[in-house]
């Protein structure tokens, strides 16, 4: 039988109905509280679980105790195996982590929790990519690519990946902004890891026709192109995300998936490196930035890559940019342009309009870039 | 008995053989023809025959070829006839973008005839008169099709047309002395052979994705033309079936950086007699002679990818060019500036007959009316499938179709978790030929491509149609029915996965029996 964990975040959503723009900590919460909110998870599990009540589905369900998973089962009618050693109240952060880390004992063959960003970080510090996981939206920040688009969607994934419907996993980007800066009107979006999540395969060609090229050959093909233009003593600074890696990879280099590496020559100058280092390492030097996509909603920069900052970008300009992603990765935006958001209006409008992006060998195409 | 008056459905079942491959059926000594002994004057006079070839050119052992007699290998060939769902079978509106129209049989007769089917493509052009004088009206037929000058039959299908165009491109360039020019532009519902040729023959692609309302981005095109650009290889209609109504400008903006246009006209059966690549300012193009002209599509053997060019281009056409000098038609080497040969020899004559005669049955008015049929035919299916609950039409919306629509099941599967693989399974169970899919990458989800062609008519449609619609109520009603289609067809499930892995693909049967014994003694990972 099939093993499907269930982690809720019971207070996630709470915050955004009263306008506070997140529900991370016992002080904002109690704010929230104060001012009318009530929880919104539990609606939002059981429009997700409703995939599979009364389906009979063969699957075990395993999940926390109270409001942190079993209630909302029962609510449907399932029947879950309840990890006892976990509280059923006033729970916090850290049940979460140490919920999911049970759940990776137990091997579970989907673990499906509820929440936003924080809850993803949190899974994602338990599990990373030993699991495969499905994020069911209900928080109030979801800059995280693990997330199905609404609850419903994530049940009816879980539902057809189980089924083994599903085949193909990718890994999507875990993001957390900054809620204090955030309240003040500052984005402050970080990269902390990715988790593995099965893909919505409506675009995914499973019967191929020969000579597809598949992803890895696509990425294989990006990242030639992009060593093959390195010149001498030229410094290149490559951002963070599992296309950028393809290029370390590719150079046989010990990069850093979530921080910018420096490389010059081909040779490792430094790893995750801050911006201020990032400043001295290619001050006076013939630069190139190398990127790609971050999350979901298509931002180049500003999401996950801020140690690129405007300064250094308005040394290197448009042309110094190599933006690198797979044709799929732009067509899955849907006509939605890239976005950059540097923290500097006019710098965000000098990159924006038409970019060329590297989308493989010798291969480009041209995609629109706006700003926020 | 016969198809339901009320459904249009049949109660189909495919013949099932589970025949082995030829190979696997031979017997040593077995044969299907004895060829008669050297009668012995014959032999006095030239020995055993064999003795007269070189030494190095005579095979050690006899070719491993499989040993069958004259009955088997009938029976053969015939059962596999009956586990294939060929054009000729069924209603092919399935293939879109491969116009698989009717190909009428009387052409068989022709290409048949001693006359053309015994010729040798290396005897004197003396002894051809009659094959180089249809190359020679055909390529005034086609002259007067698309309004450019020149046009050349040697490519052997419509991709390497469009390499031929980009050698040519190259040609231009270079005796220009403007040789910095490293880049094509195309767009992503171009057919993936404007990418791709391009690529082969040396050059960087940039493609153009499409815009909100889903034609080609004018701005994105502008954005990306420069002085490194060689070309554009454009399709219109497009894949999706739409037609770029601005492509004139998008030909105007390459010229203005001094780049060549060619046009991809093998989608040209909606437009035949009504838009030509001359009035739209195209510098080259090309047309599949096959599926536009008859002869159906496959591959690069039975097909020709005919090249036009404009004015000067035509010095850089491939070799040999088919000239007449009003008494004689030659086939013409001397051409120093050409880009050489593409292909063997003159291409594939046959399917330059069928053309030539196809183009005669039909007449000027008559390929126009194909256009008009054809466009009809597919609006007409546009309009039965659009009202079949699960099926979307995205990109364009409201916009006319040509010849051909890019469908998307995306309802369905969101609504029922069927998908486009698994309705394309279960039409077999209709006796319909599984459809074509999409060129990738698949930006509509869950797509398939239909292209009615003239050739089938109204009642044809109703059935197809009739079947799709039949689908979608199963999937509503039982998804699992249709997930676990076909139900009565030869073949359950196809395994996919390696179809696209060089190491796992095998062409002929050594091929196959190497890959297979390594694939055996390969440690189970
Ligand atoms: C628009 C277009 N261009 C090019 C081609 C490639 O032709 P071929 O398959 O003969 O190489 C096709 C195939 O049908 C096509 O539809």
């Amino acid at each position: 039988m099939k093993t499907l964990g269930l982690i809720v975040n019971p207070v996630a959503g709470m915050g955004g109905r009263v306008g506070l723009k997140g529900s991370d900590g016992p002080e904002v919460l109690r704010l929230a509280r104060e001012r009318g909110a009530t929880p919104e998870a539990p609606r939002r599990v059981s429009q997700a679980l409703a995939a599979f009540a009364g389906t009979g589905d063969p699957v075990q369900w395993i999940t926390c105790p109270g409001e942190m998973g079993e209630d909302v089962c029962r609510g449907v009618g399932l029947a879950p195996l309840v990890l006892s050693s976990i509280r059923g109240r006033e729970t916090t952060w850290e049940d979460t982590e140490r919920a999911a880390g049970l759940l990776l004992e137990r091997g579970v063959d989907l673990l499906l929790f509820a929440g936003g960003d924080g809850t993803a970080r949190n899974v994602c510090t338990a599990v990373g990519s030993r699991l495969v996981t499905l994020g069911i939206p209900a928080g109030v920040k979801i800059h995280s690519a693990v997330y199905a688009v609404t609850p419903r969607d994530a049940g009816e994934l879980a539902r057809r990946f189980l089924q083994g419907g599903l085949r193909s996993v990718r890994e999507g980007e875990v993001m957390d902004i900054d809620e204090e800066s955030y309240r003040q009107g500052v984005v402050d979006a970080r990269l902390y890891g990715y988790l593995r999540v099965p893909v919505e395969d409506r675009y995914v060609q499973r019967m191929k026709a020969g000579g597809v090229a598949s992803e890895a050959q696509a990425l294989a093909g990006m990242a030639e192109e992009v060593v093959d233009s390195m010149q001498e003593s030229e410094v290149f600074a490559i951002g963070p995300g599992t296309t950028t890696r393809a290029i370390m990879e590719r150079l046989g280099l010990p990069g850093t998936l979530l921080g910018v590496d420096v490389v010059c020559n081909r040779r490792l100058v430094a790893r995750d490196v801050s911006e201020r280092e990032l400043m001295d390492l290619t001050a006076g030097r013939r630069v190139k930035i190398v990127i790609t996509v971050i999350g979901g909603q298509g931002y180049i920069l500003g999401r996950g890559n801020q140690q690129i900052g405007p300064t250094l970008l308005r040394q290197v300009g448009k042309q110094g940019l190599l933006v690198i992603a797979t044709k799929e990765k732009l067509a899955s935006l849907g006509g939605r342009p890239l976005l950059v958001d540097t923290g500097d209006e006019a710098l965000n409008r000098q990159l924006s309009g038409y970019l060329r992006v590297i989308t493989g060998y010798e291969d480009y195409a041209i995609y629109k870039v706006g700003h926020s | 008995m016969g198809r339901n008056k009320a459904t249009l459905l049949r109660k189909f079942h495919q013949a099932r053989w589970d025949e082995e491959i030829i190979c696997e059926m031979s017997v040593p000594g077995e044969r299907g023809i004895l060829v008669p002994r050297v009668e012995r004057e014959i032999e006095a006079e030239v020995g055993d025959g064999v003795s007269m070839i070189p030494e190095g050119l005579r095979r050690e052992k006899p070719a491993a070829l499989p040993e069958v007699n004259q009955v088997r290998v009938l029976r053969h060939y015939l059962r596999l006839s009956q586990e294939t769902m060929g054009a000729d079978m069924t209603v092919d509106a399935s293939e879109g973008t491969c116009t698989m129209k009717y190909s009428p049989k009387v052409h068989e007769q022709l290409v048949g005839n001693p006359g053309l089917r015994d010729i040798h493509p290396l005897q004197d052009e003396d002894t051809l008169q009659g094959i180089l004088e249809v190359y020679f009206r055909l390529e005034e037929f086609l002259k007067e099709i698309s309004g450019l000058d020149h046009f050349s039959f040697q490519p052997g299908g419509g991709a390497q047309g469009v390499y031929a165009n980009a050698c040519m491109v190259r040609a231009w360039h270079e005796a220009r002395k403007d040789e910095n020019r490293s880049e094509i532009i195309t767009t992503l519902f171009s057919h993936p052979c404007d990418a791709a040729s391009p690529a082969t023959a040396g050059y960087k692609v940039v493609t153009l994705m499409p815009d909100e309302s889903g034609y080609p981005d004018l701005e994105a095109m502008k954005a990306a033309l420069s002085e490194r650009t060689a070309g554009i290889f454009i399709t219109n209609p497009e894949d999706t079936g739409i037609y770029n109504p601005r492509i004139d400008e998008f030909v105007k903006a390459a010229h203005e950086v001094g780049a060549l246009c060619a046009y991809d006209q093998a989608n040209a059966n909606g437009i035949l007699g009504i838009t030509r690549a001359k009035e739209a300012g195209f510098d080259l193009c090309h047309f599949n002679i096959h599926k536009t002209f008859s002869s159906p599509h496959a591959c690069m053997g039975h097909s020709t990818g005919a090249v036009g060019v404009a004015g000067e281009l035509g010095r850089f056409l491939p070799v040999p060019r088919v000239t007449y000098n009003g008494t004689k038609y030659r086939l013409e080497y001397d051409r120093p500036e050409s880009i050489g040969r593409v292909r063997c020899f003159f291409g594939n004559a046959s399917t330059i007959l069928r053309a030539y005669a196809w183009i005669l049955q039909h007449g000027a008015d008559g390929l126009r009316e194909v256009a008009e049929c054809s466009v009809l035919n597919n609006n007409y299916l546009l309009k039965k499938l659009s009202e079949i609950p699960g099926v979307v039409i995205q990109y364009a919306e409201g916009k006319r179709r040509l010849e051909q629509v890019r469908y998307s099941w995306d309802k369905l599967k969101q609504d029922t978790g069927v998908g486009t693989e698994d309705v394309m399974r279960r039409m077999a169970d209709f006796g319909l030929q599984h459809y074509w899919m999409s060129h990738p990458p698949w930006i509509v989800p869950e797509p398939f491509t239909l292209e009615p062609c003239e050739s089938y008519s109204k009642d044809d449609l109703d059935e197809y149609v009739a079947v799709l619609r039949q689908i979608s109520r199963e999937a509503y009603q039982d998804p699992q029915l249709v997930k676990n289609a076909p139900h009565n067809s030869v073949v359950h499930r196809v395994p996919s996965p390696g179809i696209d892995e060089p190491e796992r693909i095998a062409v002929t049967w050594r091929q196959y029996q190497r890959k297979k014994r390594a694939d055996s003694v390969k440690p189970q990972s």
